[in-house]
């Protein structure tokens, strides 16, 4: 069992080394998984606005087609985006197959339908007849729906950190349209794949133990502005 | 016909749908310069949707809205929504600070900084809620809130202010104190505004104009006198309150002063009517005297009725007495009129009324 031990001490040491191949893949892992994520807020926001307060046919249909979409295997995600973006695929076009925008584009379609899904929740979650208030009180329809974003900013906070929490953790669709190629497309998940199969459990528990205080640190600085604002 | 035009808003010949059925439908309704009109009538008769059209909220499937003279089209008419201001039986504050949220309406209308800081300063000390102003507005009290979405909507000094039963929610004594407060500020500032309520006391006491809403419809609009005293047909007087009516024929017509045979009397009432005309005779109980037998009254009024006690009610301070005398007549006693009477159930009574007491509503055959 020394092995472990070992693992985790060499781990301290690549962290504090700031061992540069360790650091790139770390921070390709973060700007991908922040990239896919901030699309899928900007898209998915209005979007879950629109099923939550509008009314419209089939509104139902695809209520319950992002609420599948919220358990879509990451690994289902990267087959499609793969036979999208393979050189004969309908985008083989854009040269994206094994790139790091190929990853951003596969993050963006898991975290996606987890933010539309979530806003829609917390933005059902208000009073419905606030938006009549915020109307009879002068409200345009977009100051009324930036003023009930406001209201329900701790549970879109929420839909936020379950959106990233959704993305940086993937590893199936990251390897399969991501190639895991050094240097280019190797992300924290995808490079502890590979170090376990290579058997040096040393750098895969270093690159596990950032990759998991990775994901504390973003969800705890969320959490912390979400509860300060829930004090108020 | 022609008429001096200060209204604000009318509406003619307007139906409301909801999920295709008819929820709504107004002949005629205006809302004049400093009018404070209650809109009653029961749970669910159309009340919140004719403040709902008023407020540019609803658009109607049919009949025309003027504004100031000018006809509203449908749409979303941002201008003249932000002229109205509406105010709703719960307060619905954002979660923020009271300030913020007196200030929020005049922020939607992008009104500079520190002129919001003045009025929403000005209408917090109106609203005797000045000492609240950094609160946050989930730590207030139902009454405190509704104080405070009051002043929300006060402050952005609306050309007409529409309320939903912003009383409802509270209790007694709270409710008591705000309207109060409010109706000082209503005279105060001349206030033109349209309130639903489903208390009658609490329209007479704000409204200088009563409309009645049931089943959809609106039936008549008026001085609050006219609504109460002379109701335009049965089901308005029924919800007005009142709770004699007396089936009968005209007999005879003079000088104002009409008679009608109710069967085994003739009761007397001023008015207009026709000979032989059928009529149905209203009366409110609070309008009725009653005498014990053996002291027969000596009062001027004109309709004396004999009959028994078959029901006392107890209503707070006071007491209806159902009395039977070929038809049923209620009055409206207090406690001390029971006991000095000693009414009881089966106790032959008398009871009187003024001519001008009654009023007549036609009758089919």
């Amino acid at each position: 069992m020394d092995w472990i031990w070992d693992g985790l001490k060499q781990a301290l040491q690549l962290l504090l080394s700031g061992d540069r191949d360790v650091l790139g893949i770390t921070l390709l892992s973060l700007q991908v998984s922040s990239i896919a994520t901030l699309l899928s807020l900007i898209l998915g926001l209005p979007l879950g606005t629109l099923l939550a307060l509008g009314q419209f046919r089939g509104r139902n249909f695809w209520l319950s087609m992002l609420n599948t979409g919220m358990a879509l295997p990451p690994v289902v995600v990267g087959l499609v985006v793969s036979i999208f973006l393979w050189r004969n695929g309908p985008l083989g076009g854009l040269g994206w197959m094994y790139t790091a925008t190929a990853i951003v584009l596969a993050q963006f379609i898991i975290s996606f339908p987890v933010i539309v899904s979530l806003t829609v929740t917390s933005l059902q979650q208000l009073d419905p007849r606030l938006q009549t208030q915020l109307l009879g009180l002068g409200a345009s329809r977009w100051q009324m729906v930036r003023t009930l974003w406001l209201e329900a900013r701790l549970p879109l906070f929420a839909a936020l950190i379950a959106g990233f929490g959704s993305v940086i953790s993937e590893v199936g669709a990251s390897m399969m349209v991501g190639g895991n190629l050094r240097g280019q497309t190797r992300v924290l998940t995808t490079a502890i794949v590979l170090e376990n199969s290579r058997g040096d459990f040393a750098l895969a528990i270093a690159l596990s133990v950032i990759l998991l205080g990775l994901a504390y640190l973003i969800t705890l600085s969320l959490t912390w502005i979400q509860q300060k604002d829930a004090k108020n | 016909m022609t008429e001096i035009n200060n209204s604000i808003l009318e509406m003619r010949d307007l139906s409301c749908q909801r999920g295709g059925k008819e929820v709504l439908r107004v002949e005629q309704f205006s809302v004049n310069e400093g009018e404070t009109i209650a809109v009653i009538g029961p749970n669910g008769a159309g009340k919140s949707t004719l403040l709902l059209t008023l407020a540019q909220l609803l658009n109607p499937v049919c009949g025309e809205i003027r504004f100031r003279g000018e006809m509203i089209s449908n749409g979303d008419s941002l201008a003249l929504r932000r002229r109205i201001a509406l105010v709703l039986q719960d307060p619905l504050l954002i979660n923020a600070t009271v300030f913020d949220n007196v200030a929020l309406g005049l922020r939607f209308r992008r009104i500079a900084k520190k002129e919001v800081a003045n009025r929403v300063d000005q209408w917090l000390s109106r609203l005797g809620i000045a000492h609240l102003r950094d609160r946050r507005a989930n730590q207030l009290s139902g009454g405190e809130a509704q104080r405070v979405s009051l002043a929300r909507a006060l402050s952005l000094e609306p050309d007409v202010l529409l309320l939903d039963e912003p009383f409802g929610a509270l209790d007694a004594p709270t409710r008591a104190r705000l309207l109060e407060d409010f109706q000082a500020l209503i005279s105060e500032l001349a206030l033109t505004m349209v309130f639903v309520t489903h208390d009658l006391d609490e329209a007479l006491f704000l409204g200088n104009q009563v409309a009645v809403i049931l089943n959809g419809e609106l039936r008549q609009q008026g001085p609050p006198d006219d609504i109460f005293t002379a109701p335009l047909d049965l089901d308005v007087a029924a919800f007005v309150g009142v709770e004699t009516v007396i089936p009968g024929r005209v007999i005879d017509v003079k000088d104002g002063h009409v008679t009608v045979d109710v069967g085994e009397i003739q009761l007397e009432a001023i008015g207009e009517a026709k000979l032989e005309q059928p009529v149905y005779m209203c009366l409110r109980p609070e309008d009725l005297t009653l005498w014990r037998r053996d002291e027969l009254p000596t009062s001027s009024a004109r309709n004396l009725i004999r009959g028994k006690v078959t029901r006392l009610m107890t209503q707070g301070p006071l007491v209806r007495v159902v009395i039977e005398c070929g038809f049923s007549v209620v009055a409206l006693v207090t406690r001390t009129s029971v006991q000095d009477m000693d009414l009881v159930e089966g106790r032959e009574i008398a009871a009187t009324f003024k001519a001008s007491a009654v009023h007549m509503i036609p009758r089919a055959e």
